[in-house]
């Protein structure tokens, strides 16, 4: 396996003076391509923090960070936009699709707004990933119609649908009953045994980090095992 | 960018009501834009028709000549020829002139005319009279005759006088009637009222009278040429420049309208200036409110904007969408609201058919094309800066939120 990404001495410090947190202190860690992990570690520990520094939406204090042999802290705005659109998916905790817009639109969103318009290839992957999903039935429903499961897994399509070399899932069933979750966590685990990408997902469940095959813990801002 | 127009639209699809009720809004700023022009050019119509309409719009006359002088050897002026208190002085070419100036483009009407002063005599009564002669044929060509007579006819001819309503009275004449008028050179002839008209203008109902050319060649022994030519234009603004051109072709002197009317002037502008003022309130009124509302939609989808950045969207893209919503909501309000300014403003009467008591209200002047187009360009700029907050949304505090 290749390394998929690396980032060594992060820092993190929000506000400043008595105001001053610092929530990461010189965390290293590297992700292998393919791989599927589960970061663990109490609230606090920095694990939301680390997965946005990630997942370029927000620049680290210090540190470096290279993925897919690219330097993510010199880059600017526009080039971790473009970067961010083709190699990385996300996954959140509440779901956060656009209220106004279907399954299907919310899938393709990722690869229209790169093309400029919805094409007929977008069109046909989203229908896809969404069959895939379990919503085959759903692909033009309001999501504001569709139950906390379904909207996760369309979520997660979502994250997909540029071929990501990385999904990054902060809390991906935490919001999710018991079958839901399993439903999604299935499926997650299906794609990256079949298409090789590498998820890592932030987790206060033990049984979902243990169908991970790494587990990372996160306490005090630093990676303790 | 199609992209981003698809999402712009369904945002504003997504809340009819409140796309709705701002578009509306939209449209009665522009209403109010397009009610103020068709008012304000209207007004200015109705102003400049009822003081100009009936006056020559380019007048050529004839220059007096200098006073004569006697002049002694050693320099010394001896003797001054006073200047006559009546204009004596000719376009002895007139004639000559007069189909190029008719071949001027712009220009409606030519009236060549003998002017002079009179005395009117009845019995014991006696007025003072302004006479013009007019080529029979010609008499509406400067002032609409025809339309204000009130008894007979306004075609002047041989032996026939047409005049004002007070004067008639005063002379206590009817048609038919005959009426001894003797010019200020001492030249009497006996004439027959053939036509009243009333203009509602004082010194013209009372003091003028109107004979044929012919007539008033003999009453101010003027056997050929005309003391000034008057010209009526198509469009009274184009006086100047048609004056202008007159002047060059033939060399006379022709004096625009514009001259010696430079109150009126001062009051039609300071009238297009307050029509200026109360548009632009309009204007402003619409960039406000769709900035505004613009700007609640910022803060209420900021966490969809969040998304849109996490999922690879750039800051223009953002920026493009929410352009995009003003743009449209300008171009929605200022379509509905020209609509409706045009269909309010059907109802009054054309500007050829004011009439006292109604609003001078000019549909053509509606400027309804710069309306619109003002309306898009204000909503757009309107749009700038919420759709720069939007674009500065970060994605990170946006999502948690």
């Amino acid at each position: 396996m290749s390394t998929l990404l690396e980032v060594r001495d992060l820092f993190k410090t929000y506000g400043t003076g008595e105001a001053e947190t610092r929530v990461l202190r010189g965390l290293s860690l590297r992700l292998e391509a393919g791989e599927m992990a589960a970061l663990l570690g109490p609230s606090g520990a920095g694990k939301s923090t680390l997965l946005t520094i990630l997942g370029t939406l927000m620049k680290p204090t210090s540190g470096s960070y290279e993925m897919l042999d690219q330097d993510m802290i010199s880059a600017d705005d526009r080039a971790l936009t473009d970067f961010r659109n083709a190699h990385i998916g996300f996954v959140f905790q509440f779901h956060n699709l656009l209220p106004d817009f279907t399954a299907l639109e919310n899938v393709i969103f990722p690869t229209a707004v790169r093309e400029g318009r919805e094409t007929p290839t977008a069109r046909t992957r989203g229908r896809d990933l969404l069959e895939r999903m379990g919503l085959a039935d759903r692909i033009d429903f309001p999501t504001a119609n569709l139950s906390g499961g379904q909207k996760q897994r369309v979520a997660v399509a979502r994250a997909l649908m540029n071929r990501p070399e990385l999904v990054l899932a902060d809390e991906p069933t935490g919001n999710l009953d018991r079958a839901s979750a399993k439903q999604v966590m299935d499926l997650i685990g299906e794609i990256n045994r079949e298409e090789g990408t590498t998820f890592l997902i932030s987790t206060h469940d033990e049984k979902i980090a243990a169908s991970c095959r790494r587990q990372i813990e996160v306490a005090d801002g630093v990676v303790t095992g | 960018m199609l992209y981003a127009l698809k999402i712009a639209t369904r945002y504003l699809t997504a809340n009819k009501a409140q796309t709705a009720l701002l578009i509306t809004g939209v449209a009665v700023g522009v209403f109010i834009f397009i009610f103020m022009s068709a008012l304000i050019g209207g007004l200015a119509e109705f102003i400049l028709s009822r003081t100009v309409g009936d006056l020559s719009h380019v007048t050529i006359e004839a220059e007096d000549p200098d006073p004569s002088l006697l002049i002694a050897p050693a320099g010394h002026v001896l003797a001054v020829t006073e200047r006559g208190r009546t204009r004596n002085a000719t376009l002895a070419e007139a004639e000559t002139w007069l189909p190029l100036i008719e071949a001027v483009p712009g220009v409606r009407a030519v009236s060549p005319q003998i002017t002079g002063a009179g005395f009117l005599t009845r019995g014991a009564q006696v007025s003072q009279v302004s006479v013009t002669g007019v080529m029979p044929g010609r008499e509406s060509a400067i002032l609409d005759l025809d339309g204000y007579m009130v008894e007979g006819s306004a075609r002047t001819g041989s032996g026939l006088i047409v005049l004002g309503r007070d004067l008639a009275d005063d002379l206590a004449l009817s048609l038919g009637q005959t009426v001894r008028l003797q010019s200020s050179g001492g030249i009497t002839a006996l004439l027959t009222l053939s036509g009243v008209f009333e203009t509602g203008n004082g010194a013209m109902d009372g003091a003028r009278a109107f004979v044929s050319l012919p007539v008033a060649r003999t009453l101010f022994a003027m056997p050929q040429g005309v003391t000034r030519i008057e010209i009526k234009l198509d469009d009274l603004n184009a006086a100047d420049a048609t004056a202008l051109r007159i002047r060059a072709l033939t060399g006379l002197d022709a004096v625009p309208w514009t001259d010696g009317a430079e109150q009126l002037m001062e009051a039609l502008n300071a009238q297009a200036q307050t029509g200026y003022f109360l548009k632009t309130f309009a204007l402003i009124t619409i960039v406000i409110g769709v900035a505004s509302a613009l700007m609640l939609s910022t803060y209420r989808r900021r966490p969809e904007i969040g998304i849109m950045r996490a999922m690879g969207a750039g800051r223009n893209f953002v920026v493009f969408v929410f352009v995009a919503q003003g743009a449209l909501i300008g171009l929605m309000g200022g379509v509905m609201g020209a609509a409706l300014g045009y269909l309010a403003l059907l109802p009054f009467p054309s500007r050829e058919a004011f009439e006292p008591g109604t609003l001078p209200m000019d549909i053509t002047q509606g400027s309804y094309g710069l309306a619109i187009t003002l309306t898009v360009i204000g909503a757009i700029l309107a749009s700038i800066l919420p759709a720069r907050a939007a674009s500065r949304v970060d994605p990170v505090t946006a999502i948690g939120q």
